[in-house]
């Protein structure tokens, strides 16, 4: 379902009412556990207010009456905000994230809330405290992570758009798993006002959705400064408009761990681009390799900060102790799933003095050795490509027990991550059992433009 | 007695919370003075999941104020990191502030010791932070209380270098900070409401030896206790090496009803505070403009009234009586530009001795410049006698009259008639007891002359013009 596939049922007359009711409907027929929770009393009351407006001719906005899921870890109003977790279990919130504010101005109807990893640390949605959320198109396989839940009910066709957030590709690797489009903008360009922070450095907001035009839209209602995160950035809304754009493939990106499957698909896209009188070169990224390495002491010492305020004092899970000591342990021990305290242990050993310069530090040198090496790639292609994930979805349970086969999942989205770079996720064919697989298309820092010009091309070429 | 001479050396970090409108990181009111627990907070200061800092440029221009004041360098780059810990007054479990790159560089402040000396007390850096919560913890109940009002209030923690040698040293750096803070107007400068608090770090040594282990007294919140708590970590100290024994590196508290400081942590369970960059605030860049237009519009500070002062010809206790409230150092400043340095002189008496009650930190600012002038003319053309200029002065501070109203409604216009005064004089003289004191003044003994004059105010209730009296005396005498 796209975006405007709604349109025009308004065009036929259908009333925001029955087209809110419809998807609230489909959320609750479920059938894969993406949405966490349905929100009724507000969609249906906004959307008569909309169906009011329409009648006296007003414009509502770019999104009219266009129903959305929200991720369960961006506050909306008239429901929870559990960031699947245990510890935010029954936390309402009391304001509403700056992209929901921004959406519902432009008539966008948020209906319910998605299904995540516990904090959005993971990369399946197995490390929900609700239950993991199974792949909308084998039940048996997962919906990738931390967003399945958002990308698993786009691909269900119970919304057109969905959010997510992408910390290290938590947006766009799911999305890959589900068969449709996951944007994850440039650092800063979207608001993170309202969105339960994982690692203040990576996190971003961006739409799934079924086609890139739908997700430049989406993109375009939300980004731009906002006054409360400090980090927002006004990203290039016009660039000279590339006709041609010169593709750079990864090299590392194709490199051992790649599954057959997705070596073809990727391998098929090339040689149809170059049909299409696209340039295509290859390009190689030699520090790449250790962008996971550094990931995964950057963000767990991002996030051990940012979830040191679930204390059990002031909101959340609380359990009592005969101590304030104890009811730290207790409330923490209790409110955190197993991943979330292999992170925050992995965070808190990092910072601690005497291993600060060794991790933390060496870490942030090499992040920026990593980015350099992007600046000199964009020197010579508009666009890197690469597979979004090294595999098509995996069954479910398969890597549970083991965390570093899991954070090998990321291993293709991690790097422009930590460079803070615009990427998407397109669906670029299938694997044995219909899986489907996705092509990351990578462009540089605050150049959304220019990556969704060239998605929309490649969008062309693979559907054609 | 001590057989060793040891020297005690001495640092301090002093934390002011600056008089913002709102918090340092949120649009909630900063001035929770008389507010109810709990009511000066908005999501951030709570802590909420999905709220962000961001930076209040008011408290930047008042640390770059701060700054200045201390002499030191501002910074063109800085930037804010996270101090982590779990406490209840804490809601983010951590806390922003700076160490790498603090926003306020070296400095150096001059203090004055009593014996009018000064001495330069070099300023490491300060940093600006966040103020966490407070807690209370009522008796008899099993919780403790939090009120997050003043989490958020933005401090700045100024460090000293070890310059210090002795409580009366530690006591003048901590009157000196004081004094430039609330001069440079960054802080409302409550004391007894921790506006300006104090930690001391102490240490002493045989003289000659290197450094001893240090001692942190956290949280003094008056001049005294500063003084009081130093001078007791020294003797402790020297105490304990005197055993042989060992002091312990560890954080201390002030216990005002024992006067004494006593140990709340020791190093060995002392906070991995896991300092980081805090990637929610880009850093801070402070361009030389922005300096340079706080530079321009700087206040005085006390140093410079403090020179004007000594020209003046004031005692050093005179002026420092009058520095201790700024208001009044203000007045006799402006006096002196407007009415010369004999006029300013008087009010600076007038300021320091009559009004300077015991707390010495008597306001007197609602009188007026004008009215002061106006009384000081008073007593320059014997209207008034200095004694009953006091008595008007002191009831301006609660009437707006004028002062000749004040001494006309108090009957105490000296008398200049005359015949008025004649009357007197002759009626004293001619009391037989002052006979004696007739006859010494007669043979040359003039001072004898001050004692008739006594008698006359006496008898006049304070009210003649002494000059006139004694013209008379010695006319009638003569």
């Amino acid at each position: 379902m796209t975006i405007s596939d709604i349109r025009q049922m308004y065009e036929k007359g259908t009333t925001v009412r029955e087209v809110v009711t419809e998807a609230i409907n489909r959320a609750r027929k479920d059938q894969n556990s993406a949405v966490l929770e349905v929100i009724e009393a507000r969609a249906l009351e906004r959307a008569d207010e909309l169906d009011a407006r329409i009648k006296k001719n007003e414009t509502i906005g770019r999104l009219a009456g266009v129903p959305f899921l929200a991720k369960d870890n961006i506050l909306t109003y008239d429901s929870k905000t559990t960031a699947s977790s245990h510890m935010l279990e029954n936390f309402e919130a009391p304001f509403q994230a700056t992209v929901i504010e921004r959406l519902e101005a432009e008539g966008a109807i948020c209906i319910g809330k998605t299904n995540l990893d516990s904090f959005a640390h993971g990369g399946s949605t197995e490390n929900s405290y609700f239950g993991p959320t199974s792949n909308a198109v084998d039940k048996k396989r997962v919906a990738g992570g931390s967003s399945g839940g958002s990308a698993t009910a786009v691909a269900a066709g119970i919304v057109p758009f969905a959010l997510g957030t992408d910390t290290g590709g938590s947006i766009r690797q799911p999305a890959s798993y589900n068969g449709v489009v996951g944007l994850k903008p440039s650092y800063g360009s979207v608001s993170r006002y309202g969105v339960v922070a994982m690692a203040s450095s990576t996190d971003v907001v961006g739409p799934i959705t079924t086609n890139t035009e739908d997700a430049e839209l989406v993109l375009n209602c939300m980004a731009g400064v906002d006054e409360r995160d400090s980090t927002t950035i006004k990203i290039e809304k016009t660039t000279p408009e590339l006709k041609k754009p010169r593709f750079g493939v990864i090299k590392e990106g194709l490199g051992e761990g790649i599954d057959p499957d997705v070596r073809r698909c990727t391998d098929n896209l090339i040689e149809s681009l170059r049909n299409n009188d696209y340039e295509v070169g290859e390009v190689s990224l030699p520090t790449s390799p250790y962008a996971l390495a550094v990931y995964y002491i950057i963000v767990p010492a991002e996030l051990s900060s940012n979830l040191a305020r679930y204390d059990g004092i002031k909101y959340g899970t609380q359990k009592t102790g005969d101590s304030l000591q104890a009811v730290y342990e207790n409330s923490r021990s209790e409110g955190f799933m197993d991943e979330n305290k292999r992170r925050i242990l992995i965070g808190n050993y990092v910072l601690s003095s005497g291993y600060y310069d060794a991790y933390y530090h060496k870490a942030q040198a090499v992040r920026t050795v990593i980015i350099r090496e992007y600046e000199e790639a964009f020197e010579k292609y508009d666009i890197l490509l690469s597979p979004t994930a090294p595999t098509p979805a995996f069954k479910l349970g398969k890597n549970v027990s083991d965390p570093l086969k899991m954070y090998l999942t990321d291993i293709l989205t991690v790097p422009p991550s930590l460079a803070g770079l615009p990427a998407i996720s397109l669906p670029n064919g299938t694997g044995q059992n219909n899986l489907p697989i996705g092509i990351q298309l990578v462009a540089p820092y605050r150049l959304d433009v220019n990556l969704i010009n060239a998605a929309k091309l490649v969008e062309e070429v693979i559907n054609r | 007695m001590s057989q060793t001479q040891y020297i005690p050396t001495i640092g301090i970090e002093c934390h002011v919370q600056l008089k913002t409108r709102t918090k340092l990181f949120s649009g909630a009111n900063n001035d929770a003075r008389d507010a109810k627990p709990n009511t000066m907070v908005s999501p951030i200061c709570f802590g909420l999941p999905g709220t962000l800092p961001v930076l209040n440029r008011e408290a930047v221009q008042l640390a770059i104020r701060a700054g200045l004041a201390l002499n030191a360098e501002i910074a063109e780059n800085s930037y804010f990191e996270r101090k982590h810990y779990f406490y209840p007054d804490l809601p983010k479990g951590y806390q922003i502030t700076q160490l790498a790159h603090p926003t306020i560089g070296a400095g150096s402040v001059t203090i004055h010791l009593e014996d009018g000396s000064d001495k330069v007390v070099r300023i490491h850096h300060a940093h600006i932070e966040e103020d966490a919560g407070k807690l209370t913890h009522p008796n008899g109940v099993d919780y403790s209380l939090v009120d997050l009002n003043r989490a958020g209030t933005p401090l700045i923690e100024i460090v000293s270098e070890p310059d210090m040698h002795s409580a009366s040293e530690a006591k003048a750096y901590a009157q000196e900070i004081y004094l430039l803070m609330t001069y440079v107007d960054v802080t409302y400068g409550d004391l007894y409401h921790g506006n300006i608090r104090f930690d001391v770090n102490v240490s002493v040594a045989p003289i000659g030896a290197p450094l001893g282990t240090r001692t942190e007294t956290k949280n003094l919140n008056s001049f005294k206790a500063v003084e009081r708590a130093v001078d007791f970590e020294i003797n402790r100290q020297v105490k304990l090496l005197d055993k042989n024994e060992r002091v312990v590196q560890e954080t201390r508290g002030w216990n005002e009803d024992r006067q004494a400081t006593f140990s709340q942590r020791s190093k060995e369970d002392a906070h991995d505070y896991r300092y980081f960059p805090d990637a929610d605030i880009p850093p801070l860049k402070i361009e030389r403009s922005e300096v340079e237009a706080v530079a321009k519009v700087m206040p005085k500070l006390p140093n410079q009234y403090r020179q004007e002062f000594t020209a003046m010809g004031l005692d050093g206790s005179v002026i420092t009586a009058l520095l201790g409230v700024k208001s009044n150092a203000e007045i006799v400043a402006e006096i002196y530009t407007i009415a010369g340095k004999e006029t300013a002189s008087r009010v600076a008496h007038w300021l320091s001795s009559v009004l300077g009650s015991a707390e010495g930190h008597t306001d007197i600012s609602s009188i007026g410049t004008a009215r002061l002038v106006e009384l000081s003319g008073m007593v320059d053309t014997a209207e008034l006698s200095s004694t009953a200029a006091k008595d008007v002065l002191i009831s301006m501070l609660s009437s707006p009259e004028s002062p000749r109203h004040i001494a006309e409604q108090k009957n105490l216009l000296q008398v200049s008639d005359e015949n008025a005064i004649a009357a007197i004089v002759e009626k004293v003289l001619a009391d037989p007891a002052n006979a004696k004191a007739i006859a010494d003044i007669k043979a040359g003994n003039d001072k004898v002359i001050g004692y008739l004059i006594g008698l006359i105010m006496k008898e006049s209730k304070g009210k003649a013009n002494p000059g006139l009296a004694q013209k008379l005396i010695r006319k009638r005498i003569s």
